[in-house]
């Protein structure tokens, strides 16, 4: 691999954020646990009849992935990606 | 509103680990047992075992439907009986990683015999516990863990007896590594169970858990999160926690951690040394 160069700024996290809104049972621990506040329900119902969550300020995720762990239905998890500012 | 989804959406490094086919669980929304599987499958990953190697036995109840769920090998048996399977897994086949995943009731009231005299033994399993404070799978009836005072279908005055201390109970009978964490505490939990897996001995993480359905509702908790909440604002995190100091008191702070990790010989190791001495004294 190779060697990043040096930047004045420290690279900044980022994460992406993905939803199976067809696993979610709205119990909305991703929403209320999620550090930067990307999370919020949607105004849709899936298909089992529960609000799921949306990205609404996805560029706020840092990819910390607490989405994923608290996740009862393993409907939303995180991945990093590192994005030098 | 942006929503960040790419196309496709890859797959959660989860699903490996869970019969997908299963998936969604019949777990109520806002219920911890989940969390406290995912926090599993997320040690058992970072552990690095070969999953053929892996073995997960559960009771019955809402938590002991985790075996059914796990895509590795896994045991669902009868209600109690959950440790003394473990137990023969074990023994018949030591190289096994052997994981006891079950509920308060399951593991601490029909099955609290089995329970301490695993510790006691020292048997090599990982013993993870969901208390919820009461027999969910049956109709939220009150148990030895619950609370003085909290309303159970068969409390509905609030029960009057002295709950069970599980990691001092689990530390008196002989267990070598004791954990407690709330389902708020995801990653605790998670370092705990890794840790807990990679500890030869009789190992045991106790995850206090909300089940809105059946025990939140009756206790003014009305759903999963304001359980939550409940667990992040009266949990006390301690450098050295002691089990004795944790109160289990209802609406009361609680002391959550690490209370426990020593080392002392297993029921095989001690077993297999013992007989060693014997030949070598008697020369066979
Ligand atoms: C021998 C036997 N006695 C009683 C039952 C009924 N029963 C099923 S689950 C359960 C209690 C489950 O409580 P717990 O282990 O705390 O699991 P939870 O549902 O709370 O996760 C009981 C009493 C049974 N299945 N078998
Ligand atoms: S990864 Fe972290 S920051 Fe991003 S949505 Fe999940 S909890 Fe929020
Ligand atoms: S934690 Fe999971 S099940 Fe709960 S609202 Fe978020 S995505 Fe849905
Ligand atoms: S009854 Fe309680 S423990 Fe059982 S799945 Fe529902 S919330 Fe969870
Ligand atoms: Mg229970």
């Amino acid at each position: 691999m190779e060697k990043e160069s040096t930047t004045k700024t420290p690279p900044k996290i980022k994460g992406e954020v993905f939803i199976k809104k067809e696993r979610c049972k709205g119990c909305g621990f991703c929403i209320q646990f999620c550090p930067s506040k990307v999370l919020a329900f949607s105004k849709e119902f899936n298909e089992k009849g529960y609000h799921f969550p949306e990205a609404v300020n996805p560029d706020a995720c840092i990819g910390c992935n607490l989405c994923g762990l608290y996740c009862p239905d393993f409907a939303i998890f995180s991945v990093r990606e590192k994005k030098s500012k | 509103m942006s929503v960040a989804v790419s196309n496709p959406i890859p797959v959660n490094p989860v699903e490996k680990y869970l019969r997908m086919e299963r998936i969604p669980h019949i777990w109520c929304p806002g219920c911890g047992i989940g969390t406290a599987l995912n926090a599993f499958i997320r040690a058992l990953d970072e552990a690095g075992f070969e999953p053929d190697k892996v073995c997960v036995v559960s009771g019955i109840g809402c938590t002991g439907r985790v075996a059914g769920y796990v895509n590795l090998d896994s045991f669902h048996t009868t209600h109690g009986r959950a440790i003394p399977f473990a137990t023969g897994l074990k023994l018949a086949n030591p190289e096994l990683k052997i994981v006891v995943f079950s509920g308060d009731g399951d593991l601490i009231a029909i099955g609290g015999n089995h329970f301490i005299h695993a510790a006691q033994k020292n048997m090599d399993i990982t013993v993870i516990c969901v208390n919820n404070f009461n027999y969910a799978m049956t109709g939220g009836q009150y148990g030895p863990t619950t609370p003085i005072s909290a309303q159970t279908s068969t409390a509905p005055w609030g029960s009057y007896q002295a709950p069970f201390n599980l990691p001092k109970l689990a530390e008196s009978a002989g267990a070598v590594y004791v954990a407690r964490w709330t389902t708020y505490h995801v990653r605790q939990m998670k370092k705990s169970i890794l840790e807990a897996l990679r500890k030869k001995g009789f190992s045991f993480v106790e995850i206090i858990s909300q089940c809105p359905t059946l025990y939140g509702r009756r206790n003014k908790f009305r759903d999963g999160i304001t359980h939550m909440e409940w667990f992040k604002e009266h949990s006390v995190i301690k450098d050295h926690p002691i089990p004795s100091d944790i109160n289990l008191g209802f609406r009361t702070e609680t002391i959550v951690g690490k209370f426990l990790d020593i080392e002392r010989p297993t029921y095989l190791d001690a077993m297999n040394d013992r007989y060693q001495r014997i030949r070598e004294e008697k020369g066979v």
